[in-house]
């Protein structure tokens, strides 16, 4: 018998539910294929797009969508389709590292206040109760407009901003699991608090994490998205898509694809990504009500 | 009243066959059932959980979930054929003819309306009533089923009610417009056993006075025999037996049947321990069915001809129905349930004994959530323990009973320091324990085990049965590598489950296997003592049987000490070598099993054991009744804790000062201000059982 | 009852403040000097000198919190760095802007959003539970820049029923700026709209599988008096929490929308602000918006109270 075959079983037929409830979900099924292809194009975006992104050619200013430039070219004369391809990395580097982190955090402070109770539970909750109660934009262009806007402060502000939300989902989580009695059995054969943290509590956490991480992320791109329309997020030239869309604002009158072009396709990154952590949710958590 | 039973009946259910459509195809979830009912009669559906009778009895009146229906069969509803009913027809039939009552009270009302408007409504519907009469009417049937004070109820919430007065007003609800037919599905279920008794006092009062016909739907033989005239056996869909009560408890003419009854403990005082008789194997999936009988598999006296066709359910003799082919042979209950059992170990466990585990006047107080701003406002005690003192011999079973709220299960987890004692003094072998657990050496934690309540939460769902056993051992005893897989397909072996469970994911145990697992687990380091918090109650009749029988097998091979915690008398004495009754934090009653159970009793084991369900139609108990209910622990009664619900509540000194301890031998203590002698004389006759069984050897 | 309103409004104000101290923090306690920030690195000592005194920055952080902080309650909320007038009249000019506009997409998306949750709900798993369960996922997914730049591109720029710009002037009157607030109204509500539909679907159907509906449908009543007597109340209740939690959505909309309108509104002061890096006009409305966040939030709360007897008598 080898000790190591139950675990991958386990996972194996986890994987075959998940994958037979996902048959018949289809929306989660094209979010989830509609998000993959944007990774896969975050990943070798810059690639794969049809010209540089930087690339200016007076001559082809504002040009309408052709076989070319099949998205027109802006007011540069750059090329729009490949400006919203390489831009795909930036999104998914700012929200994706700042979900990543805020997970990262968040997932500890929970399991520790959530486990422990008491005093320090109630005013580490306080104090989170505090960040949840400015709106998530508000804050961010507050702290923005302090520490100033680089890629690095935009992925710290979405941090900052969801490490509340995550710790308070795992701290829940945790309240709910760690008076449960398979908790209670490894207590009283007297495991240490770490292995009880990762072996007892987060295994079961996973699931409803997962789901959490994934709709902040796409929150993230909506905010990431909106913070460079107002002009705080990721500053020229970079080919950030509302740092696009704000600049095309300008002359939307006469040529309209430089801006319906990001904003289209940032409209369906963050809907895949909802119907995907949707999906997500139905899946790993059926029954479960929610947003 | 015999001359009514001629007529004809209030409910008929002909070959009716239910089938939910579900995603792997459709289930017949009730296969050719037939019963009827009249008028002043009820009727009993006995089954264990998945039997399919809330689904008949739903089916019946045409109530069932979206992807149910009816395949075939008809039920008629005072002759009159329901299927031939147009939908808005039938609602009208629901409420006005079809009153229901259901298992938990408090979700069946509407949290956010008050109790009289709930339960007017149903006469503003049906009898036409504006909202004055209505109200009237209301008050009328609150009072009828005994509810104190009804005109004050009527302006309560649900939340503000109890569970039994809760069920009071939901059966006043179902009994407004005296309708013919009276559907209770387990309504007693979710309640404590003295409000239990207080209810079916008045269902069969009730009964009496409507002429509604009831079915009555329960998995507790003690209650069904209890309450009905006649009852049908359901097992996986299909009806095993029908009939007259006394004749189907007495002499069962089916093997399913008879082995339940073998499943549950009776009342064998002063008896040694013995196994029970029970049912190997499970109730096979509806959706698995075998072409010959399907209780074939698990049937002692099954032979091959069992297994080729489904046997008829056929008419035997009188009032008496069956699905067995055999039933002549099956055999009389007194020589196959109470008479072929084995003995396992004397009960006993007295003075001279050597304590493994003492526990002296321990207390536990829960403080309460602030209320006030920042944690300023007032702040309740709860004495969930409030000085209890007992002692558990080697090898010996300590039984504690009581309901819920009475600090049972906290008196447990002192002991084994998942709550800290806020005083008193734990010892196991004279050595006085932390009251941490986090603060207790690994050879303190090797010797305490425990076995919880829950099997779904007891295990991970994330960790493999042979780790999950495996965990202790590892942790617990020196052996390692290879010895502990050894050790866990050996403890596995003692559960009586199968070695190729090492790899199972509790996601696929039944409930009784979860259990084993959580059995096997408190052995694996081989503790001295075992904490069971009601490790069957949630499990069915023949799961229960099954592992107390398990429960006794180990104990007698390995000699380990249990403190069993039950809310169930009659498995309590069961398994108990020494038995302590408690109520609100405080032991009334503690010593060796037998004499706790035999005059001179404490009042409250009095009314305990008046009120538990015996499995038994001829059983004699005493009807003594409990007023109201427990007090809060946040505000403990004075003086006798138990005075202000005692029968035999003497006056002034039981409201003012603390009752004396009085010994009765060196093995039986009661905490009350009665001597002893006048106990004992008022209380001859709790209960009688109607055969002495346990001698029928 | 009032010791429970008693026990919230003093939570509130307990978030309130911790909130000043971070709001303060995350504009005044920055690496670096805040003149030279304010002025740029070119200015001159002289320049930054006085303004460090107007602002108080000579003084001990914990004095200038507190002195800031006393200010902000007596009414006096400095004078703005870019404008040179009164903070405050700015900002009460402006928030009666925005509380217009928020009115208006308010009554758009909270009944709407009820009515459209409700029916998915009651209808759940039919081809309408589904159209408004997934079109409700993809509304909450568009940015208001993109979803108000498109209803510009169709109502505005093609079809020319509505005005492009939402230039207010409330001098006169509410009616004559109706025009320009229907876009922006509309603008905020889609996010929320489909917020609120997908919350109040998710109640209705938890509602719809408790006993208690099973109870009112076996005493006979029809299915009308089901849902009217004993579905909607139950269903309603979350619904009143989920609206004040949404309100801080509707800030975040607020302040993308009247941008991408010109609305005269708290939103463009507060960008207005950021870009002039003019620190008591930031402070003052970020203030403003944390204080109506907790006092929505509170008037929910007893209004749930009120709504619920459970919590009502504990």
């Amino acid at each position: 018998m080898n000790p190591s075959s139950p675990q991958k079983r386990s996972r194996s037929q986890t994987a075959r539910l998940y994958w037979r409830r996902l048959k018949r979900r289809p929306t989660a099924f094209v979010g989830i294929t509609i998000f993959l292809i944007f990774l896969i194009l975050a990943l070798i975006g810059p690639w794969i797009a049809p010209h540089s992104y930087v690339a200016q050619d007076v001559q082809l200013r504002l040009q309408p969508p052709s076989l070319q430039h099949p998205f027109g070219t802006d007011q540069f004369g750059r090329d729009v389709l490949s400006r919203v391809i390489v831009g795909t990395r930036g999104i998914f580097l700012l929200g994706g590292i700042g979900t990543l982190l805020a997970v990262l955090i968040g997932t500890p402070i929970g399991l520790f206040t959530g486990y422990v109770g008491g005093a320090v539970d109630e005013i580490v909750m306080r104090l989170l109760d505090v960040f949840l109660s400015i709106p998530s934009l508000l804050l961010a262009l507050v702290l923005l407009s302090t520490v100033g806007p680089s890629k690095l402060n935009l992925i710290l502000v979405v941090t900052v901003l969801y490490v509340p939300m995550i710790a308070r989902v795992v701290r829940s989580m945790t309240l709910d699991l760690k008076n449960k009695e398979f908790v209670e059995a490894a207590r009283v054969r007297g495991e240490r608090r770490s292995y009880i943290f990762l072996r007892e509590i987060l295994p079961s956490a996973v699931a409803p994490l997962l789901v959490e991480a994934s709709m902040r992320f796409s929150y993230s791109i909506f905010m990431v998205a909106s913070l460079g329309f107002l002009g705080l997020g990721v500053q020229p030239p970079s080919p950030d898509w509302g740092l696009q869309i704000n600049e095309a604002k300008n002359f939307f009158y006469a040529a309209p694809w430089v801006l319906l072009a990001p904003a289209l396709t940032i409209s369906l990154l963050v809907i895949s990504t909802n119907l995907m952590s949707d999906g997500l949710r139905q899946i790993m958590q059926p029954g479960r009500g929610g947003l | 009243m015999a001359a009514e039973v001629n007529k004809q009946p209030v409910l008929e259910v002909e070959d009716l066959d239910i089938v939910y459509d579900t995603e792997h195809g459709p289930l017949d979830a009730v296969r050719k059932a037939s019963f009827a009912i009249h008028e002043h009669e009820s009727f009993g559906l006995v089954g264990e959980s998945g039997s399919g009778k809330s689904t008949l009895a739903m089916g019946a009146i045409r109530y069932l979930a979206a992807n149910g229906r009816i395949a075939g069969g008809s039920v008629r509803l005072n002759g009159k054929e329901l299927a031939d009913v147009p939908r808005h027809e039938m609602r009208h039939l629901w409420g006005s003819q079809i009153g229901v009552v259901y298992q938990s009270p408090l979700s069946a009302l509407n949290p956010s309306y008050r109790i009289g408007r709930q339960i007017a409504e149903v006469a503003q519907l049906h009898m036409g009533m504006d909202k004055a009469k209505s109200s009237a009417r209301a008050i009328e049937m609150l009072t009828k089923v005994a509810m104190p004070d009804p005109e004050s109820v009527m302006r309560r919430y649900p939340h503000q009610l109890s569970g039994g007065m809760l069920q009071r007003c939901v059966i006043a609800m179902a009994l407004m417009t005296n309708p013919s037919l009276l559907i209770m599905d387990e309504p007693t279920t979710a309640l404590d056993v003295t409000t239990q008794a207080v209810v079916l006092d008045l269902v069969w009062g009730l009964k009496q006075q409507f002429d509604s016909a009831i079915l009555y739907i329960t998995h507790d033989l003690g209650v069904v025999a209890k309450i009905c005239d006649r009852i049908g056996v359901l097992y996986a869909g299909e009806f095993m037996e029908q009939g007259d009560l006394r004749q189907i408890f007495h002499t069962p003419i089916h093997p399913y049947m008879l082995n339940l009854l073998g499943c549950v403990p009776h009342f064998d005082l002063g008896q040694a321990k013995r196994s029970l008789v029970c049912i190997p194997g499970f109730i096979p999936r509806i959706d698995e069915l075998p072409d010959g009988c399907i209780f074939a598999e698990r049937c002692e006296w099954a032979e091959e001809a069992c297994t080729v066709e489904r046997p008829p359910f056929v008419h035997t003799k009188d009032d008496h129905y069956t699905a067995c082919r055999r039933w002549e042979i099956v055999p009389p209950v007194d020589e196959h349930v109470f008479a072929a059992t084995s003995e396992l170990a004397q009960r006993g466990g007295g003075e001279d004994e050597a304590h493994l585990v003492e526990a002296t006047d321990v207390r536990k107080i829960f403080r309460t959530p602030s209320t006030g701003l920042l944690g300023r406002g007032e702040r309740h005690d709860i004495h969930a323990v409030d000085g209890m003192t007992l002692w558990i011999s080697h090898g010996r079973t300590l039984g504690i009973v009581g309901e819920s709220g009475s600090g049972k299960t906290t008196v447990a987890r002192t002991i084994i320091g998942l709550e800290e004692a806020t005083s008193g003094e734990i010892k196991l072998h004279d050595e006085v324990l932390a009251t941490s657990l986090s603060k207790r050496p690994r050879s303190v934690l090797k010797e305490i085990q425990m076995v919880f309540q829950n099997p779904d939460a007891s295990l991970n769902p994330h960790t493999s049965v042979g780790e999950a056993i495996g965990r202790p051992v590892r942790l617990l005893t020196d052996a390692s590598g290879a010895e502990i897989q050894a050790r866990v397909l050996e403890l596995l072996d003692a559960v009586q489950l199968p070695s190729n469970y090492y790899y199972r994911m509790p996601g696929e145990l039944s409930g009784g296997e979860k259990q084993r697992v959580a059995i096997a687990r408190a052995f694996a380091a081989d503790p001295e003592l075992i904490l069971c918090d009601e490790p069957i109650s949630s499990l069915d009749v023949s799961v229960q049987g099954a592992l107390m029988n398990l429960l006794m097998t180990l104990q007698a091979e390995k000699g380990t000490s249990f403190l069993f915690i039950s809310h169930d008398l009659s498995a309590v004495q069961h398994l108990s070598d020494w038995i302590s009754v408690v109520y609100l934090g405080h032991m009334m009653e503690w010593g060796d099993a037998t004499k706790v159970l035999t005059p001179p009793f404490h009042p409250y084991t009095e009314a305990l054991l008046s009120a538990v369900p015996v499995a038994d139609p001829d059983a004699k108990q005493a009807n003594i009744r409990l007023e109201g209910s427990v007090p809060s622990a946040m505000d403990i009664p004075p003086g006798c804790r138990f005075h202000p619900r005692c029968p035999r509540c003497l006056g002034d000194i039981c409201r003012t000062e603390e009752p004396p301890w009085r010994e009765d031998g060196g093995d039986h203590w009661i905490y009350c201000h009665i001597p002893l002698e006048e106990l004992r004389e008022m209380e001859a006759g709790t209960l009688e059982l109607a055969t002495e069984r346990g001698g029928a050897e | 009852m009032a010791r429970y309103i008693l026990r919230r409004l003093g939570f509130i104000a307990l978030t309130l403040w911790l909130a000043s101290m971070l709001i303060f923090a995350a504009t005044q306690i920055i690496p670096g000097d805040i003149a030279t920030m304010i002025l740029g690195r070119f200015a001159s000592e002289t320049a930054k000198n006085n303004l460090r005194v107007q602002l108080g920055l000579d003084r001990p952080i914990v004095v200038q919190y507190l002195s800031w902080l006393w200010g902000f309650i007596r009414g006096d909320w400095g004078v703005s760095l870019s404008s040179d007038s009164a903070v405050r009249d700015i900002v009460f000019e402006r928030l009666r802007n925005s509380a217009i506009l928020a009115f208006c997409a308010f009554i758009i998306y909270v009944p709407l959003g009820i009515i459209l949750g409700l029916i998915a709900g009651l209808r759940r798993n039919s081809w309408v539970d589904s159209t408004l369960s997934v079109g409700s996922l993809a509304f909450i997914g568009l940015p208001e820049f993109v979803s108000g730049i498109i209803l510009i591109y169709i109502f505005a720029l093609q079809l020319h029923w509505l005005p492009s710009q939402s230039s207010v002037d409330y001098s006169l009157g509410f009616w004559p700026n109706m025009p320009m607030l229907v876009l922006p109204a509309i603008t905020i509500s889609l996010t929320s709209l489909a917020y609120i539909l997908r919350m109040q679907r998710s109640s209705t159907v938890e509602v719809l599988e408790m006993d208690y509906v099973r109870t009112a449908n076996l005493k006979g009543l029809s299915a009308r008096q089901v849902l009217f007597g004993h579905v909607l109340r139950n269903a309603l209740l979350p619904t009143v929490t989920v609206v004040a939690l949404g309100i801080g959505w509707l800030i975040g909309g607020l302040i993308v929308t009247e941008t991408v309108f010109s609305y005269p509104g708290l939103g463009r002061l507060l960008l207005f602000g950021i870009q002039r890096r003019d620190l008591p006009l930031i402070q003052a409305v970020a203030m403003i918006i944390v204080i109506i966040v907790g006092l929505a939030n509170l008037g929910a709360d007893i209004l749930y109270a009120y709504l619920n007897p459970r919590i009502a008598y504990k």
